[in-house]
């Protein structure tokens, strides 16, 4: 058992984790047919809380509370694996990710999240701004514009042969790769790393 | 993304909840509750939501990433194509229907401009759920952002080429 509890606690590799994943997808068909995808939350909380009669917002929103549901026990999720399960090493990065990361200022790898970008202190300032502002809205615009994210698209889509999917994943990764080789490092430097 | 969108409905309405179906009620919703805790486990357990496995994956530094969806597309493609040959149900008893994306250029631009997000917040909208559980709670400020850019996508979706 404390073998268990101490192989538990390694973080998984990929091909654990990946499958696991895709299994979510046939879970969610068999528990009520529901196609697998998250960003819908985010309009869901849009037409609960703020529909302002916009068409996009007015449906009967109680019908999907189960991708509400579903997202609290992400989160949820989220707390017993940090707190319950929690992996007692630095997070392991590839070296040349942390040399180009050093360049950029980061060289924290105590959790899975650098605390140089993700802190309170840092909410009222140009790091808070481009990080959470910012990103924040770029995901939640550009999820709904595609009509989806990585969940949506990339493997409830492309698992069951969906070609738009191909194309809007093909275009999450063209947006991803510009960002970090383009982007990121002035940006960075802009709000003061 | 939720229930995909059917055929002959406005293309700029972007996926729209699936109107036949009805509403769940406080025990499934507690099943998907349950499935989601599960998912947001994998999600910590496998690092998949941290910053640092995304910047691996976009500087093509690490293979762990792309590893983890390619596989879960492979089995999820293999779970649908066991669905059809076996023609299985629901739990209830109801017949699965994955209805077909459409094609449009919200897909490219839309897509595009979540990637530039997706690398800079290092999270899709799943693990931004899942890294505010694990205790980053200023995410909150992410995720109240993110809904802010849905709803904006919503109010003007009519003006934005589709």
């Amino acid at each position: 058992m404390e073998q268990f509890i101490e192989w538990i606690k390694q973080p998984w590799p990929w091909w654990i984790a990946g499958p696991m994943i895709g299994l979510v997808v046939p879970t969610l068909l068999i528990a009520g047919g529901k196609a697998f995808g998250i960003s819908s939350s985010l309009r869901h909380v849009c037409a609960m809380c703020v529909p302002a009669n916009i068409p996009f917002f007015t449906y009967d929103w109680k019908k999907e509370l189960w991708n509400i549901a579903f997202v609290i026990g992400v989160a949820i999720g989220g707390f017993i694996g940090h707190n319950l399960l929690a992996n007692p090493e630095m997070i392991e990065v590839a070296e040349s990710t942390q040399r180009d990361l050093a360049a950029l200022g980061i060289t924290d790898y105590r959790s899975i999240m650098p605390h140089e970008i993700f802190t309170w202190e840092n909410l009222f300032t140009a790091k808070g701004l481009l990080f959470f502002v910012i990103g924040g809205f770029l995901v939640g615009f550009g999820t709904r514009y595609a009509g989806g994210c990585t969940s949506g698209h990339a493997i409830m889509g492309i698992s069951s042969l969906q070609w738009p999917s191909v194309v809007a994943t093909i275009f999450f990764m063209a947006g991803g790769f510009l960002m970090t080789h383009v982007f990121l490092g002035p940006l960075m430097k802009l709000v003061g790393f | 993304m939720g229930t995909a969108v059917k055929k002959g409905e406005k293309p700029n309405v972007g996926t729209t909840p699936n109107k036949e179906q009805k509403g769940d009620g406080p025990l499934e919703l507690l099943m998907y509750l349950i499935i989601g805790v599960g998912f947001g486990i994998i999600f910590i357990k496998a690092e998949i939501v941290s910053w640092f496995r995304i910047q691996e994956m976009f500087r093509l530094q690490s293979f762990f990433m792309y590893g983890v969806i390619g596989s879960a597309i492979v089995v999820g493609a293999l779970s649908i194509q066991v669905i059809k040959w076996f023609n299985i149900k629901t739990i209830k008893g109801d017949k699965i229907i994955i209805t077909d994306k459409e094609f449009r250029k919200g897909q490219i631009i839309g897509g595009f401009i979540f990637g530039l997000g997706w690398a800079l917040t290092g999270a899709c909208p799943g693990p931004l759920f899942a890294q505010i559980g694990s205790g980053f709670t200023v995410i909150l400020v992410t995720l109240i952002s993110a809904v802010a850019g849905t709803w904006v996508y919503g109010r003007f979706s009519d003006k934005f080429p589709n």
